[in-house]
């Protein structure tokens, strides 16, 4: 593939190739951060206490202003004349490539942390790496969410710490998340086929070594929260290349709806 | 539910961005001081009212008795003169 022109940062002098990569790459960032997002407003009124509901609904609206930016920016790169709504609810579940672990339900509070600490781990890391993207629009979005992001992990992690590290019953909540979580941290690092391209580009990081600072992290984590790190698990694969599982289609059901029932409704 | 029993209260302070000093805002529910500061970002910061967060467990929190409030507040009432109102400022000092 011709990558000629990738010092040039007005996505409009990239050639055709790398402008739809850095579409697929922009929609499955936001895609990404749309769904988690979502499944974190669903505990809105329902928090185990009136602080942390207020917690997940802040992270929540975190999530949804970095998925504007990007929707937005991905149909300007698409350049189809679709909408940021377009794209956010007139696609059907295949068309997501948000990775496996955000569509998964909230469960309790423990599933949802842990959710959280998984993702928070990669999402610091990759934006704190995509502030030095030479993609200007990119740089800039990294950047804003980059402090509320570092905000998560930090939240993420001292729950993690704290429910580990707690109670009996704490304990066998967080184990129990982990045992059926886990196996969805390692596409977080998979790189599709568009994240290598762009990687060889010099657009993005190269994963392994997200990785790699990532398993510093969870392992430290881990410790504190007297927590085992899991060992030779298979990792599920899929959701950044659209095969899904069954969550998503009810999260777009309900995500969706309005769109669907009264076509271009706004308020 | 049992867990509001089992987590202590804190009282929060807050130092907006202009402010000198730490005002208390508020309370809330939390397992330890690290929690109640993020708690308190979250419910007191989140339309940036603050730069400083202070939080304090209710119970090291001693407060004057109501009940006894006549006899400690009253007595002040009539003593203007702790005021300093009663000096004339020489014209030369601009800054009073």
């Amino acid at each position: 593939m011709e990558l000629a022109h990738t010092t040039n940062t007005a996505a409009q002098s990239y050639s055709p190739e790398l402008r739809e990569l850095l579409f697929q790459y922009t929609l499955q960032l936001a895609d990404t951060s749309l769904i988690l997002g979502h499944r974190l407003s669903e505990w809105c009124g329902h928090g185990p206490i009136l602080e942390q509901d207020l917690a997940m609904a802040n992270i929540a609206l975190d999530l949804l202003g970095e998925t504007r930016s990007l929707y937005q920016y991905a149909a300007e790169l698409e350049g189809q004349g679709r909408t940021e709504d377009d794209l956010a609810f007139l696609r059907e579940a295949v068309e997501y490539r948000n990775p496996l672990l955000v569509e998964q339900p909230n469960g309790d509070f423990a599933d949802t942390i842990l959710r959280q600490f998984l993702f928070d781990g990669f999402h610091y890391l990759l934006l704190k790496q995509l502030q030095n993207c030479p993609d200007k629009r990119l740089a800039a979005i990294a950047t804003k969410s980059f402090k509320e992001a570092s905000y998560h992990l930090k939240w993420s992690s001292e729950w993690v710490i704290r429910l580990g590290d707690g109670t009996e019953e704490s304990k066998h909540r967080i184990e129990k998340a982990l045992d059926h979580l886990w196996r969805y941290s390692g596409e977080l690092f998979q790189m599709t086929p568009v994240e290598q391209e762009l990687h060889k580009a010099g657009f993005i990081p190269d994963y392994a070594q997200l990785k790699q600072q990532w398993d510093e992290h969870v392992a430290k984590v881990f410790a504190e929260a007297t927590l085992e790190v899991p060992k030779n698990v298979f990792m599920q694969l899929g959701g950044k290349t659209g095969l899904h599982t069954e969550h998503l289609g009810y999260l777009l059901a309900e995500l969706q709806y309005l769109q669907r029932a009264y076509p271009g409704l706004e308020w | 539910m049992n867990m509001q029993k089992e987590w202590p209260l804190w009282e929060v302070f807050i130092r907006s961005k202009q402010g000198l000093d730490h005002k208390h805002v508020g309370s809330l529910h939390a397992a330890d001081a690290e929690m109640a500061i993020q708690n308190a970002r979250d419910v007191y910061t989140r339309r940036m009212e603050g730069v400083s967060i202070w939080v304090v467990e209710s119970k090291h929190i001693h407060a004057s008795n109501p009940d006894e409030a006549e006899a400690f507040f009253d007595p002040a009432n009539d003593k203007v003169y702790r005021h300093p109102t009663f000096y004339e400022v020489p014209a030369e000092i601009k800054n009073m």
